[in-house]
């Protein structure tokens, strides 16, 4: 089978903060990345520093970035799915199944990327976590894409134990801190920290740029 | 978004005195809110065009400003607001930020629905 990449999450900059760096290392490889992108994260706290957005600008301001940061990241097939940020658990769940499950029937992939259910911790990303697993879980087994994972629960490690996967971004850490730059609103006080720290090789975030870890889903 | 101007802003609010308005009220403190320690929740509520109609509107304070909007039947409330958008052509849009500068409080009011600059 062509490989592929499907990365689903809810909110423009959870693909860069998670598998920033993994996405990059797919791309560079010439694997074609499709992201399902399930809101424009309408009610984000962060609105810039200094502000430059409100609760009615924010949304426009954030697909532009999210456009500028999926380019950096070498995502080939950027697609929105046009909810509303903090609602998506609300929504028809099985109208967004359906939806997930016809991307992965349409483009095949090999690879999926989301977060872990019951490990995401806001809302948003356990419902598309969930409706992420719920459509793979349709596909028959010896067909299934391999599902990766990413938990940022506090208590990940006493439920989960030690993710298995560990992908070594370290040649690619500049890439993926150009895409949280890019995420302008949300990122601005945070980057030029984090920049700062690494370029001190600080120990706290030399991590953040240099490894991302994942679980690898067992189906039942 | 600027500080708030209590005057010009009282005369916005006056302006939509007895007309039907669309209002968009939030507070959060963020999703992520309960990552920073045990006893902290995410605690949050938005109401984004709920149409609603009042007699009296006042801001109060000397910043942060607190809004009321009396209506027949109750009232609508907000406190927290340090900034405002001057240069909307149409709508009243009120925020509250943190000292980090996130949104932690939002008040809008407007004669048309919120929400077609997202396309």
């Amino acid at each position: 089978m062509k490989p592929h990449v499907l990365v689903v999450y809810p909110h423009p900059d959870d693909e860069t903060f998670g598998p920033g760096g993994t996405i990059i290392l797919h791309a560079q490889a010439g694997t074609p990345v499709t992201y399902l992108c399930g809101t424009l994260g309408q009610m984000g706290r962060n609105m810039g520093n200094p502000i430059m957005a409100n609760r009615e600008t924010l949304p426009k301001l954030r697909k532009l970035e999210l456009q500028q940061a999926a380019k950096i990241l070498g995502i080939s097939d950027l697609r929105m799915m046009g909810y509303h940020d903090k609602t998506v658990e609300f929504e028809d769940r099985e109208v967004l199944v359906k939806r997930i499950l016809d991307v992965i029937e349409e483009i095949q992939p090999t690879v999926v990327y989301t977060y872990y259910p019951g490990h995401a911790v806001h809302p948003d990303h356990e419902a598309m976590a969930e409706a992420t697993v719920e459509a793979l879980s349709r596909i028959p087994a010896e067909q299934r894409p391999v599902l990766y994972c990413q938990a940022i629960s506090n208590n990940r490690l006493e439920a989960l134990g030690e993710p298995d996967v560990s992908v070594d971004i370290t040649s690619v850490a500049e890439i993926k801190l150009q895409a949280i730059k890019a995420h302008y609103t949300q990122t601005a006080q945070t980057a030029a920290r984090l920049e700062k720290a690494y370029a001190n090789k600080d120990p706290e975030i030399i991590p953040w740029l240099t490894v991302e870890r994942f679980y690898t889903y067992r189906w039942e | 978004m600027e500080p708030i101007q209590k005057d010009k802003v009282q005369q916005q609010l006056d302006s939509y005195v007895d007309q039907e308005i669309y209002l968009h009220l939030e507070t959060t403190n963020g999703s992520y809110a309960v990552l920073r320690g045990e006893r902290t929740i995410s605690v949050g509520a938005f109401i984004r065009n709920v149409p609603l109609r009042f007699e009296r509107a006042v801001i109060a304070g000397h910043g942060p400003y607190r809004v009321g909007l009396k209506m027949q039947h109750g009232w609508v409330y907000a406190e927290g607001l340090t900034d405002w958008e001057p240069e909307r052509q149409e709508g009243l849009l009120l925020a509250g930020h943190d000292e980090e500068g996130r949104l932690a409080v939002a008040f809008q009011v407007s004669r048309t629905p919120f929400g077609k600059e997202e396309e």
